[in-house]
């Protein structure tokens, strides 16, 4: 299904400068999938060795941090947004 | 002089010069400043230090933009107090409290805000930003109007009222998102994207930032006489504060400044939210996210970006992470208040009751040195005392009224 995957601006150079791209994907992992097969270099970046979310990054769909859902594996609604967030430290 | 040099990523080692950059292009791990310590180590002595100013920038050379004009509101050089009667109440040989209640805006935030709104300054950043469980934001506040900036303040709208007011009261902006310190992280992150100009002190301006934590470090080895303390307590919010820490000591034993080893770091969290803890207790190497539940919102920060580091820090020569009730915090504040003459902020009955629970279980050597970092002021956060510090007796202008209360009190002898 369609869904809309929100870039940071460190990986915005990699699809020709849009914040947002749109793709057909059904979980989350599908979406990054989707975006790196249109853009070859953004999971790399995303993911680690094994196939995992890098420990500095965090993905939300509907405004929810996936890590309380089902992650990588997270189950995506037509129209829904994957939003890919450095993690960044505050206080 | 500074001797910082560049940027580095801790996860990926790759290295970027001194710019407004805040994480890495490859794989989004946190940079951190790093320094020529070799040349450093020719030109900063003991006495270098101490003929500097009484402020965080007698540390200039190991800062990254000391410039000719630090934006100083007199952040640090405060109290490191030797705290006798609390030590006997807790079974401690040599205890020792960081009071960082006593900076410009009562918080430990003003070391890490006049160190990023200098550099900021130097980046030509005209607008100061940040995300903020309510201390960061009074800090951003303030140090802007002092150098005339515009300032957009981001915190979750529910903070305390003291917080709100003392931030709103130095004329800036401050948004008041509904949602918890994380949802405003995130809010953040993605407003930088769009508004590269403006200098988050805590996201684009991070890695600045966060070295004004390091002069906690610098200012309780010199305190202390040039040594280093064999155990320090550290309130973990996102925990930058205590992986600085670490960092300084770590600087100022490699230049040779210090005598003795570097101390064992030991956290302290609220049990409303825990990461840390949580995550050290299990073994774990990650951080699992929680919702924040509890009366310290300094440290409500469920997703704590500097987690792992955290974790790397405690366990490398026996740490450990203290997670304390709400209740508890409460205690504390007063065990603190009524021992020492400090009031602090919900964050200072965390540290405590956490050192409290530390060395009930062992973890913390009673024999050795402490010291605990009280790293904000208690009229901050009187919304979790208003309710139980209150007057002993309402009394009328009487003399009798008054003597009946006194007896009452066991001030006087009844009669």
């Amino acid at each position: 299904m369609s869904v809309t995957v929100r870039l940071p601006s460190q990986l915005r150079s990699l699809v020709g400068g849009a914040g947002e791209v749109p793709v057909e994907a059904g979980t989350v992992r599908e979406a990054i999938v989707a975006v790196d097969e249109a853009y070859p270099g953004i999971a790399f970046r995303v993911l680690d060795d094994h196939g995992s979310l890098r420990r500095f990054v965090n993905v939300f769909v509907a405004d929810e941090d996936v890590r309380f859902l089902q992650g990588l594996d997270t189950v995506l609604e037509a129209g829904q947004t994957v939003s890919l967030v450095p993690a960044v430290a505050g206080g | 002089m500074s001797f910082a040099t560049g940027l580095l990523c801790r996860e990926c080692g790759t290295t970027y010069p001194t710019e407004a950059r805040y994480s890495c292009e490859m794989c989004f791990g946190p940079l951190g400043v790093y320094y020529d310590l070799e040349s450093a180590r020719e030109v900063v002595t003991r006495e270098s230090i101490s003929s500097g100013p009484s402020s965080i920038w007698r540390y200039a050379d190991l800062l990254p933009d000391p410039g000719v004009k630090p934006v100083d509101l007199g952040a640090g050089w405060t109290p490191l107090r030797r705290a006798t009667r609390l030590a006997d109440v807790l079974g401690l040989k040599e205890l020792w409290l960081k009071d960082d209640t006593r900076n410009p805006t009562g918080s430990f935030k003003d070391r890490v805000v006049s160190v990023a709104l200098s550099s900021a300054r130097r980046l030509g950043f005209t607008t100061a930003a940040c995300a903020s469980t309510g201390n960061l934001a009074t800090s951003v506040a303030a140090h802007a109007a002092f150098i005339g900036w515009p300032s957009v303040t981001i915190i979750p709208a529910d903070l305390e009222k003291s917080k709100i007011a003392m931030t709103a009261i130095f004329g800036g902006t401050v948004l008041g998102v509904e949602g918890n310190y994380d949802d405003v992280n995130r809010l953040c992150v993605e407003l930088v994207a769009e508004h590269p100009d403006w200098a988050f002190a805590n996201v684009n301006l991070r890695a600045y930032y966060a070295e004004g934590s390091k002069t906690l470090a610098f200012e309780i080895a010199e305190q202390l006489g040039w040594r280093t303390p064999d155990q320090v307590v550290v309130p973990v919010a996102s925990g930058s504060q205590l992986t600085k820490i670490a960092k300084g000591f770590a600087e100022f034993i490699e230049l040779g400044l210090v005598d003795g080893s570097a101390p064992v770091l030991f956290g302290a969290q609220a049990a409303g939210c825990s990461p840390v803890a949580t995550a050290f207790a299990q073994g774990a190497e990650f951080i699992t996210p929680q919702r924040p539940n509890t009366i310290a919102r300094s440290l409500a920060i469920g997703n704590p970006a500097d987690g792992p580091y955290v974790l790397d820090e405690l366990r490398r020569n026996g740490g450990d992470c203290g997670s304390v009730p709400d209740d508890e915090i409460l205690e504390c504040i007063g065990l603190l208040a009524k021992t020492e003459g400090i009031f602090a902020e919900t964050a200072g009955g965390v540290t405590i009751a956490s050192l409290r629970q530390m060395i009930a279980r062992g973890t913390i050597d009673p024999n050795k040195s402490v010291v605990a970092i009280i790293s904000g002021h208690g009229l901050k956060t009187l919304d979790a005392i208003v309710e139980t510090a209150v007057v002993s007796s309402t009394i009328k202008p009487s003399l009798a009224e008054a003597e009946e209360a006194l007896r009452f009190h066991q001030l006087v002898a009844a009669s």
